[in-house]
């Protein structure tokens, strides 16, 4: 169409007939128009390529996390590398929620359902005899305390009545009974142990064990505990006893408590080697 | 005449575009969670009706004795998601655009007339500007939802350490029915969403992508002349 105007001669602007304004009009019109086509070219290109790279590097980014390597077995085991780094990237922020003064809730006598639940039987063989059940105090490698369940009966008793919780996802308001960890650590004049990073529980059989950071172990719910509903505790349930830890998930709440021990480093933690956080704080 | 109407801007497509999978994989991991403790169903007096979830359904995709991968995944995501979330809520703020998003008095009877034109029962559909009343209603919604799930989250997550937060949410138990309730809304959101932009077509699916779209329309300011109202 261009060429064809070309060969007239251009004339004056005022002798333009209607019809050359409306094609020369046509022409602009379509001179913008293809303009426009290759703005829209060119911006959908580039959405388009950066949307696509941007979602094969997140998928990129996927696969990378999914195909990365298990940790190497250390106090943790079990998780994916990088998720384990996030686990314990977001521990130090979690610590730093934590108070003394987050108290977990407590509900009244009646709220607690007559059958206790029970879960988990690790480091419990059948055969066991609570009568002779003692415990021992790791002080240091050369001291140690052994205690009977009369020493640890006779420290002031707390009661605490609150929501258990399973990191499967249950929970059940459950009545126990027993020593503040505080009180007994007050007692037995643990005060150096208690200054050290973490304490750690194990059964008799060393097949369950559990570390636990020493602010939440401090934390003036914790009990070690040797009563549930008023009564003794159910052998499945830990006789003769156990760690009740409400910042903790059901999963520290050691049962059967064989040994306590005192670390400045991450005490063994059976669900850490399983994929677990290590610190499965509430 | 054929024009570059501006429809998306691009923040609005980051946030959008990153919280797609975040969100899917804060579901997915969420699964694997759900699965440690499965116990929500669906039942009329003692009938059941549906089970989260089916054996075949849990079996198919994988899902159990994966809580720990679960965790560790949702703990991660949980940062993405929550950062997305709430850079989208102070861009629509500081940037105005909430005033397209957010439902007006007479969005909630529009909607529904909405809902009767896209199910080809009414003819004609109330005139709207960006987004319409069904629209706005749904997209502000998901935002309260999302807020609920960081809210119901954080109270299943430190129940201790945000014992209000878990107060406020009913308790434990409550906290947790709600965060896999708002669960089940984004997946009949996703469902919903997919739909309608299958009907809506390409042209509007590639906006969400470049963030305009070509119309051939009568300028703007010829409209305006004819119902003498410029936008």
């Amino acid at each position: 169409m261009e060429k064809e105007n070309k060969p007239e001669a251009v004339p004056d602007a005022a002798e333009l007939s209607e019809q050359e304004i409306a094609e020369n009009k046509k022409i602009a019109d379509l001179k913008q128009e293809a303009l426009l086509d290759k703005q829209i070219a060119r911006r959908r290109f580039i959405a388009f390529g950066s949307f696509i790279v941007l979602q094969a590097a997140a998928f990129g980014g996927w696969k990378w996390l999914a195909n990365s390597p298990v940790e190497a077995k250390t106090v943790t085991a079990g998780a994916k590398a990088p998720l384990r780094r996030a686990l314990n990237q977001t521990e130090l922020f979690c610590r730093r929620l934590f108070s003394n003064n987050h108290l977990v809730k407590t509900y009244p006598k009646e709220m607690v359902p007559k059958k206790l639940r029970s879960n988990s039987y690790e480091g419990m063989p059948d055969k066991f005899n609570p009568a002779d059940w003692k415990m021992q105090v790791i002080k240091s490698p050369t001291e140690t305390l052994t205690l009977t369940i009369e020493d640890i009966k006779a420290l002031p008793k707390t009661e605490l009545i609150y929501d258990f919780k399973c990191v499967e996802g249950w929970d059940e308001i459950q009545h126990w009974a027993g020593v503040k960890f505080t009180d007994f650590v007050a007692h037995y004049k643990l005060e150096t142990q208690a200054a050290m990073e973490y304490v750690g529980f194990a059964t008799e059989d060393k097949q369950y064990y559990v570390g636990i950071d020493m602010p939440s172990a401090m934390h003036p719910q914790t009990l070690l505990a040797y009563e549930v509903n008023d009564g003794p505790i159910p052998i499945l349930n830990g006789a003769p006893l156990r760690l009740i830890i409400p910042v903790k998930y059901g999963i520290k709440n050691l049962k059967r408590i064989a040994t306590i021990s005192f670390s400045n480093q991450r005490p063994p933690d059976y669900w850490a080697e399983r994929g677990y956080d290590y610190y499965s704080g509430l | 005449m054929k024009t570059i109407k501006e429809k998306h801007s691009i923040a609005m497509r980051w946030f959008h575009w990153i919280n797609f999978p975040v969100l899917f994989l804060m579901i997915w991991s969420g699964m694997l969670i759900y699965w440690g403790n499965d116990v929500y169903k669906v039942s009329i007096g003692n009938t059941e009706i549906f089970k989260f979830f089916p054996e075949g359904f849990n079996k198919f995709f994988h899902i159990p004795k994966r809580l720990a991968e679960g965790m560790a995944l949702h703990f991660l995501f949980m940062w993405f998601f929550f950062a997305n979330g709430f850079m989208y809520v102070l861009y629509t703020i500081i940037s105005g655009e909430w005033r397209e998003l957010v439902p007006q008095k007479k969005s909630f009877k529009e909607a529904w007339l909405v809902l009767l034109h896209d199910l080809h029962i009414r003819k004609t559909a109330p005139p709207q500007n960006k987004y319409n009343a069904a629209q706005r209603i749904a997209y502000t919604s998901i935002i309260v939802m999302g807020f609920g799930s960081i809210v119901t989250g954080l109270a299943i997550y430190k129940p201790v350490q945000f014992n209000w937060i878990c107060f406020l949410c009913g308790g434990y138990h409550l906290a947790r029915i709600i965060h896999f309730v708002l669960t089940l809304g984004y997946v009949f959101f996703f469902f919903i969403h997919i739909i309608q932009v299958i009907l809506a077509g390409w042209k509007n699916f590639q906006s969400v992508i470049t963030g305009f779209e070509v119309v051939k329309e009568t300028p703007v300011t010829e409209l305006a002349k004819e119902d003498g109202k410029g936008k």
